[in-house]
């Protein structure tokens, strides 16, 4: 029998396989499909300190092997997330981690000391990377200093596990990661979705009403890999690893590259029950390659 | 609670250049399904079309466990769709969202345009068992833009309007003598098809105080409210075609 938990800081995670925010509602959805209670962890949607309508209509475009979103945060707030939604999803047992974002470092701050009140959330996905909201969001994640100081000042209030989000959209992303390790982070997160835009030729129109998003999918996965490897090389702390996975073969090379655990995004939207087969497919491939461990995988990379 | 399922293709029923009707056959019993209701279907073999189709519901067939999908080709994911013959297998996910509610009234009125008029037929059969007679309104290109007018004529009258006048009426579905009047015979209308034509019959409706329950069509990642990708905006703020429709009634919506 393989072992298939992880660790990331202090929390074991039964399996090395969650759920990336915003594309997992708030797991509820998706229970017709699939028992929640077998993934290692879901992170549910972006949380902010007040409710957001998020960005109008049109908010989605399909490209070859991926999309483009442009929800921009639409939620209930964090206080709604509390009242409303917590209760009805804290009896899963799996690590439920709640994305958390803002437009000032005061409402990263006033979010995350909410969350740390509730017993069953082990810990929160702090949101640096959001490329569609006006205020906040990618620009926190795409400066150093800035990186630093929202992660610090959250640290400062949040007790429990502190995953930092990383945007893609930077020069250097090893850069961000080393800067949020020394910051506090207990583990990072990669990537957030790549800046991208698509146009109607025949319409000569954008067609995001934002006219750009943020691009997912297996299309995505080449740049994701990379730079999981690059940050893992880079930090101590864990990796979570995720762009475009959508087969259990994906995820193995997320491990190997690096990673720790790794989230399905997109993916769960072709195929609802994607997650469960990635598991299953992690633990047939110990198995044949007679590796005891999920864990034995992150850095088994061979270079030489 | 919704449902994915293996079907088999067991008819592909070229209808015009661009429309075709797929029947499938389910190897277990259907879950209830209501009309307007829709399935996510998946594509395979085309690297542009990733994400699952949206497409209503035609027509269902619980005695055979079959399902019927009239498909438009847009697309390279319609078109991949078009082009399965019979024997090939088609995943969907099923039922979503919520569907047309049955009328206080039996005086209705069925209103489709261009492939709007897919949920019509499931919608007219369901009211016909519930002993209500459907009148359809179907308005096209033109003529040779129609699909299956006989089968909503097993059901209902059909009235026709065409943009070139080749059949019916000439004109927009609005324009058709049926909508002409000051104290028109139905006080409920079910509507799909395009937002210019639905938007129309909202507003005539509105000064009417008819009921008009409209299906929107708006592009979906998920099909299931995990994504919040599909919204339209409401009295209550953006809320999921996909869950909280396709259906709506008009007043809902902010039109």
């Amino acid at each position: 029998m393989v072992d298939l938990s992880v660790k990331l800081g202090n929390i074991t995670l039964k399996n090395p396989v969650m759920t990336a925010s915003g594309t997992f509602g708030y797991g509820e959805e998706y229970a017709d499909f699939i028992d929640i209670d077998a993934l290692g962890g879901i992170v549910v949607k972006g949380t902010t300190l007040h409710p957001r309508q998020g960005n109008p209509y049109p908010r989605m475009a399909e490209t070859p092997m991926g999309m483009l979103n442009a929800v921009g945060l639409q939620n209930k707030g964090v206080d709604g997330f509390i009242d409303d939604i917590y209760p009805r999803i804290c009896h899963f047992n799996t690590a439920i981690f709640v994305n958390v974002s803002g437009s000032t470092i005061e409402e990263y701050v006033e979010t995350a000391a909410k969350i740390n009140e509730l017993e069953h959330i082990p810990g929160i996905e702090l949101n640096i990377s959001c490329p569609n909201v006006k205020e906040g969001g990618m620009a926190f994640g795409t400066s150093c200093p800035s990186a630093v100081a929202v992660t610090k000042a959250v640290r400062d209030v949040y007790k429990k596990h502190l995953m930092v989000k990383l945007s893609p959209n930077v020069t250097d992303v090893t850069e961000i990661a080393k800067g949020v390790e020394g910051a506090g982070a207990d583990s990072v997160s990669l990537i957030n979705t790549l800046l991208g835009m698509a146009i109607n030729a025949k319409t000569r129109r954008p067609e995001l009403s934002t006219i750009t998003g943020g691009l997912s999918g297996p299309c995505v996965k080449p740049v994701a890999l990379r730079m999981v490897w690059q940050v893992s090389k880079s930090v101590k702390i864990p990796v979570v690893g995720m762009g475009g996975i959508s087969s259990a073969e994906d995820a193995i090379e997320f491990l190997l590259a690096g990673a720790s655990a790794i989230q399905i995004g997109t993916a769960n939207f072709v195929d609802p029950k994607i997650t469960v087969k990635v598991i299953e497919g992690i633990s047939e491939y110990l198995q044949v390659n007679n590796i005891n461990s999920a864990r034995e995988l992150t850095g088994a990379l061979i270079t030489d | 609670m919704k449902y994915l399922h293996d079907f088999t293709i067991v008819n592909n029923e070229r209808q015009t250049d661009d429309f075709v009707v797929l029947t499938l056959q389910y190897d277990g019993a259907l879950p209830r399904m209501m009309p307007g209701q829709f399935a996510e279907v998946k594509v395979d073999h085309t690297p542009t079309a990733y994400l699952r189709r949206p497409l209503s519901i035609h027509d269902v067939n619980y005695e055979q466990n079959q399902i019927k999908l009239l498909i438009q080709e847009v697309g390279d994911g319609t078109r991949t769709l078009c082009a399965l013959p019979a024997g090939s297998r088609l995943n969907l996910m099923y039922p979503l969202g919520k569907g047309y509610d049955l009328p206080n009234s039996d005086k209705v009125l069925l209103v489709g345009g261009g492939c709007g008029v897919a949920p019509l037929l499931f919608l007219g059969r369901h009211l016909k068992q519930h002993g209500i007679t459907p009148r359809f309104l179907i308005g096209a290109r033109t003529a040779s833009a129609l699909v299956r007018l006989d089968a909503y004529r097993e059901l209902g009258e059909v009235l026709v309007t065409t943009e070139d006048g080749s059949m019916g009426q000439k004109g927009f579905v609005i324009h058709h003598p049926v909508m002409r009047t000051d104290s028109p015979d139905f006080d409920w209308i079910y509507t799909c098809g395009p937002d210019a034509m639905m938007k129309a019959l909202a507003k005539y409706a509105r000064h009417r105080d008819i009921t008009c329950q409209v299906s929107l069509e708006n592009r979906m990642a998920c099909g299931f409210g995990a994504c919040l990708c599909c919204v339209t905006p409401t009295q209550d703020g953006h809320k999921c075609t996909c869950v909280d429709g396709p259906v709506f009634d008009s007043k809902y919506l902010q039109w």
